[in-house]
């Protein structure tokens, strides 16, 4: 979490902590600050506050926003549309409503290209077949860093009639917030805030609406608001992050350069991910012949916190969906998320000692293999 | 995925039995058999690693081999058969 959003967090726990729908002092005070909090994100992602709602998480936005348009759109059908990439909480749900209804109609996903961006031609046929109601992109992959051709799918799922929802959990913060759109669904943990606040956008233009009985009238679309402290927090984290965005995106995406190009020299080492249209903060690597799982550790003792995409580190014994989607190496995977520059101060140099430590990593699980020879 | 030639019509030169091994092991056999075959030989690589269904085309890729595709039939129910004909004549 950004320093400051932590100070935020920690001063509002005393000054937020009362309920914001009583009527007491204290209360009043909580819901001036969640009011305060709410325009400043709404007005960061260029919306209206009454536009703007909240989630448990980033998934839980996500999902939402998605259960919304097919609900809207029930007396019209029950197809969506999504990118093969997506997030699990779009496919989990998906492909669950599909085999309960005995459909596999109802979830068509987007085949992607080696580089994991969806092919648009293909998108604009599938959100234009008859029973279509809802279609998912992200704006950008959360594990191999590629941005989505937004403009353009958005252009063919409104000449559909198609609402989007477009998943921003990765991205708000980092860059620039995507404006194509018919529903945004968001993480503060991407921009430097804390845990456990989603954030939902439902514009008054889009058709929108949740099963079941509405919510608390008030902000937003029957999202209910986050403990008051983690929405402060939320807010200053995006104050931080928005002053700061490009000089720390323009340093990031070097800093992932340096990463990308000695992952590159090593031999058998495939690199994720468009080159250029990517996030700035995030890497992709595979090694052929090394194990996902040894590598995380090599890499833990030596003191970096990587993850791993490989079906040895998930406890599902499959690999990435992501990355056999791309149709990429999947085992002796390796993903980096660098933290914002306020977050790590010494991340430069920690991106240099990664870099060097990287060909001897991956030397030593391969020999762990008798693989080193191959 | 290229599908270069029909999987059932191959005759298969080598298999490797990869079964119950995880990724990314099933990857390493094959490059094992591969190195000590003659070139144009046909590999197939029995595997239940669902990893494989994604590395071994990987391999053929990033090796400059032809990836023929998975086999289907009797063995198909317990484990996957997937094809692979080496770079060069034989």
């Amino acid at each position: 979490m950004h320093p400051l959003a932590r100070d935020t967090l920690l001063a509002a726990v005393d000054a937020g902590w009362a309920d914001p729908r009583r009527l007491y002092a204290e209360a009043r005070t909580a819901r001036r600050l969640l009011d305060q909090a709410t325009e400043v994100i709404a007005a960061g992602l260029g919306v209206r506050p009454a536009e703007l709602s909240f989630a448990p998480s980033g998934a839980e936005a996500v999902r939402r926003a998605v259960e919304g348009c097919l609900h809207s759109g029930r007396r019209r059908g029950g197809r969506l549309v999504a990118g093969a990439v997506e997030h699990s909480a779009v496919l989990a749900p998906g492909r669950h409503r599909a085999s309960q209804a005995g459909d596999d109609g109802l979830l068509q996903e987007v085949p992607v290209d080696r580089d994991g961006r969806v092919d648009v031609p293909t998108f604009s046929s599938a959100v234009a077949a008859p029973g279509t109601v809802a279609a998912a992109l992200q704006h950008a992959n959360g594990e191999v860093g590629t941005v989505q051709p937004l403009d353009e799918v958005h252009a063919v799922c409104r000449a559909a009639g198609v609402p989007l929802v477009v998943d921003a959990q990765a991205s708000l913060g980092r860059v620039p917030a995507p404006s194509a759109y018919d529903v945004l669904a968001g993480d503060a943990l991407s921009w430097g805030g804390p845990g456990g606040v989603g954030v939902l956008v439902v514009p008054e233009r889009t058709r929108w609406s949740l099963p079941g009985p509405a919510g608390e009238p008030g902000h937003g679309r029957g999202g209910e608001a986050p403990w008051v402290p983690l929405a402060l927090a939320a807010a200053e984290a995006w104050q931080q992050c928005a002053a700061e965005q490009a000089r720390e995106a323009a340093e990031a995406f070097d800093l992932v350069e340096r990463i990308r190009a000695a992952a590159a020299e090593v031999p058998d080492v495939e690199v994720m991910g468009h080159p250029t249209a990517r996030l700035p903060h995030v890497v992709t690597f595979s090694a052929l012949y090394a194990d996902g799982e040894a590598v995380v550790h090599e890499f833990d003792r030596r003191g970096f916190s990587v993850a791993s995409g490989s079906a040895c580190t998930a406890s599902t014994l499959e690999p990435s969906h992501v990355l056999t989607a791309m149709g990429v190496l999947t085992h002796g995977n390796v993903r980096v998320t660098l933290p914002l520059g306020a977050v790590a101060p010494g991340r430069a140099a920690a991106v240099a000692r990664f870099c060097s430590a990287l060909p001897e990593v991956v030397a030593a699980v391969r020999s762990q293999l008798g693989a080193d020879r191959l | 995925m290229s599908h270069a030639a029909d999987p059932a019509e191959v005759h298969v030169d080598i298999v490797v039995d990869a079964r119950g091994l995880r990724c990314p092991l099933p990857v390493i056999r094959l490059a094992e058999a591969a190195r000590d075959a003659r070139p144009g030989a046909v590999i197939e690589v029995w595997a239940t690693d669902p990893a494989a269904r994604a590395d071994i085309p990987a391999w053929c890729r990033l090796r400059h081999q032809d990836y023929l595709g998975e086999a289907t039939g009797p063995a198909a129910a317990d484990h996957a058969a997937y094809r692979v004909r080496l770079a060069g004549t034989g």
